[in-house]
């Protein structure tokens, strides 16, 4: 069984802050990590790897920086990487990404792929089912369980808003995952050894076969048109006087907006 | 289109690096370096104190797709155990009103529930609603789905399409989105029409909450935006409206995935905390479980529901279901008063669009100041237990 963990290398999100005055963002000492959603990925496909001796191959596209990404996966117990990197690549949004990675999937072969629930610099939640669609494979998004797996098909708990549904689908099948699903392992001395050692493969454009109109900006319908700072409201009203002052204040503006 | 360093004007003061939300940029041998992060922000270009960053446009830039038979604004109306989502009323809301703007019809789709939910989208603002009551539809399966929904905008070519942000339309309309080659946006918190181009201006977050942005999907069509629920306003109902409820075939459409089961998990107070009118949240600054008996006490003065914020989750006094925020439920009550949270943009995010904020901090320099209509700088121990009387005085 051949399993494809997609990962992405995002900034440590909780850091980002912008800055007011000038629209611009300050992330002065922001670390990149694996984005967390992935890590879980990994763990799973390595679970599943522990039962059936199934191979892993974690991907991701990105500049050549995403290389430590992979190390970082290789040092968890990932067998093999690739690192699908062109800089005809840049500016890809969902569609465009979701269309290069499908394109370097269908080249290594599959039976599960994995990916996480979203990235936490988009949040967007896009790639995994879009990936799907391109393969035409079936997805079930939100993993929080895997009930059982056989080499022709999978049951697996897929959270919901109110709950969560079980879903039975065949092989081959991708899935995103939640983190309720599983505790990340941290890498071990071996595997850092390992990770080390490791030559990165790559591939480009020509390796994956891609269209050229259809990767990086050319191949993406959306655009970011601009970034700002979350607004605050202008009516704002600091109250003043004592506290027993300000809360009289507030209930009779309470009051006279008929909310009490 | 590409963003380039002029390295001849570049002196390596690495402004750029910092303004840039995607890691695009990188020093290399002394000068800036833009790899491929790069989104195209152009954020970079405004800070660059040389006028070294360039905007350069190549040969075959945009694909443009023929987008000028695309017409109307389509909402799709999810459901659960046939009960439309409050979210498809707040999307025909917002959806009446570019319709309005781009003087053209708002269309409703809904699959798996009865002729008079149906008929209810029209009395919300629906000029039409594409109605498809087959049984393969009535529990939620991304493959039905997106494939129908895909035939109907092949079919009927409609200009922008809204859906929920929800685990049901953030699951199956990226799929919608790959298969009709065109651009999605999720999670949007507000939604414009641009005067000029007539665009759809989609904004939403990103990184966490910490910044906004405005996405466009200026040469493909349809349009398509995930809403997150809570934050646009229903729309008016009218019982005399009518419209036209096209009846949807499905011919076809087939299954690889079984959704065998539905198990539903959810407890009281979290309906209660969406729906509520007024929510009084609790932060790190309460201090202990106790005293959230005491801003119980006082939504209970009010007839609201009690939510949190990340940190007093965490610290375990009372249970996520309350959590409002990034991840935890967004919330939009008339009023929401903030006992003890300092306001860090993951919990703004979660409720700044309720009509009155109070926060009742001791901290003046609180950013939760900044989004409160009425703020009141003090302890809570003695702030809210003196609101509590005098809320019980007034009713007597
Ligand atoms: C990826 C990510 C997702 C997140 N998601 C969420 C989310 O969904 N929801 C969320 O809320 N947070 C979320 N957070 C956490 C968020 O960044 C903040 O850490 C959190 O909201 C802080 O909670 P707080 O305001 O209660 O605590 P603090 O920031 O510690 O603030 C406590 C406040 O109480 C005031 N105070 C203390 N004692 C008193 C008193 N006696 N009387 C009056 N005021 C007092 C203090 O002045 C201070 O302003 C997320 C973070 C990350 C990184
Ligand atoms: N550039 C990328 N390379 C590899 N995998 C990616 C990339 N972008 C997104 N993914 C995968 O898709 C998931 C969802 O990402 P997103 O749609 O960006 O929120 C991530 O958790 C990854 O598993």
């Amino acid at each position: 069984m051949n399993i494809i963990v997609c990962i992405k290398q995002v900034p440590d999100t909780a850091e980002v802050r912008i800055n007011p005055e000038t629209n611009t963002l300050i992330r002065e000492g922001v670390p990149s990590i694996i984005n967390p959603y992935d890590l879980h990925a990994i763990e799973a496909a390595i679970q599943i790897k522990e039962k059936t001796g199934a191979k892993v191959t974690v991907i991701t596209m990105g500049p050549p920086q995403a290389e430590d990404a992979l190390r970082d996966a290789i040092a968890m117990g990932a067998d093999d990487v690739r690192l699908i990197s062109d800089r005809a690549f840049a500016g890809a949004d969902t569609w465009a990404t979701s269309y290069a990675l499908y394109k370097a999937i269908e080249k290594l072969g599959y039976d599960i792929i994995l990916c996480g629930k979203q990235a936490i610099d988009g949040d967007t939640a896009q790639v995994g089912p879009e990936v799907a669609e391109f393969l035409n494979i079936p997805h079930i998004a939100y993993i929080r369980k895997i009930e059982n797996i056989s080499d022709k098909s999978i049951k697996v708990q897929r959270l919901m808003d109110e709950g969560y549904d079980i879903v039975e689908s065949p092989l081959p099948v991708l899935l995103t995952v939640v983190k309720e699903l599983n505790t990340p392992r941290l890498p071990s001395l071996k595997g850092k050894m390992a990770a080390k050692k490791a030559v990165i493969t790559k591939m480009d454009l020509n390796a994956i076969g891609a269209e050229p109109e259809n990767v990086g900006l050319k191949g993406s319908p959306t655009q970011v048109k601009n970034i700002f700072a979350p607004q605050s409201k202008a009516d704002r009203k600091v109250l003043q006087g004592g506290i027993e002052e300000q809360v009289d204040t507030l209930i009779k503006e309470l009051r006279s907006l008929k909310c009490v | 289109m590409r963003i380039v360093v002029n390295i001849e004007k570049c002196t390596g003061c690495e402004q750029c690096i910092d303004s840039c939300p995607f890691t695009a940029i990188v020093m290399q041998e002394g000068k800036a370096f833009i790899n491929e992060y790069c989104q195209f922000c152009k954020a970079c270009i405004s800070v660059c104190p040389e006028g070294a960053i360039i905007e350069i446009m190549e040969e075959g830039d945009v694909q443009k797709a023929d987008i000028s038979d695309y017409k109307g604004v389509w909402v799709f109306a999810e459901q659960r155990d046939g009960a439309v989502s409050s979210v498809a009323y707040e999307l025909l809301g917002a959806g009446r009103r570019l319709a309005d703007e781009l003087k053209t019809e708002l269309s409703a789709v809904l699959f798996g529930s009865t002729e008079d939910a149906a008929k209810e989208l029209i009395k919300w603002g629906a000029d039409r609603v594409y109605h498809c009551n087959d049984p393969m539809f009535e529990k939620f399966n991304d493959e039905p789905y997106s494939m129908l929904l895909t035939r109907l905008i092949n079919e009927h070519k409609p200009e922008i399409v809204l859906a929920g942000a929800t685990s049901i339309g953030r699951s199956f309309i990226p799929r919608v989105a790959a298969k009709v080659r065109t651009g999605l946006t999720a999670d949007c918190t507000a939604l414009e029409i641009d005067r000029d181009s007539g665009n759809l201006l989609q904004i939403r977050p990103a990184f966490g909450g910490n910044i906004m942005a405005t996405i466009l999907c200026p040469n493909h069509r349809p349009q398509i935006a995930t809403v997150r629920p809570r934050v646009m306003k229903r729309g008016e109902y009218n019982a005399d409206r009518n419209g036209e409820i096209i009846s949807v075939s499905v011919d076809n459409i087939t299954s690889r995935t079984k959704v065998l089961e539905t198990v539903k998990e959810i407890s009281e107070c979290m309906i209660n905390l969406q729906e509520a009118e007024v929510i009084v949240s609790g932060g790190r600054g309460i201090g202990d479980a106790k005293g959230f008996k005491m801003l119980q006490e006082l939504a209970e003065a009010l007839g609201g529901a009690v939510g949190a914020s990340r940190a007093a989750v965490d610290e375990g006094w009372i249970p996520y279901s309350h959590q409002v925020g990034q991840t935890g439920k967004t919330v939009c009550p008339r009023i929401y008063i903030a006992c003890g949270i300092s306001g860090a943009v993951q919990h703004l995010v979660g409720m700044q669009s309720s009509d009155i904020i109070i926060a009742i901090n001791k901290n003046i320099e609180a950013p939760i100041f900044n989004v409160a209509t009425y703020g009141i700088v003090g302890d809570v121990y003695e702030v809210v237990p003196l609101l509590i009387k005098k809320l019980k005085e007034a009713k007597q």
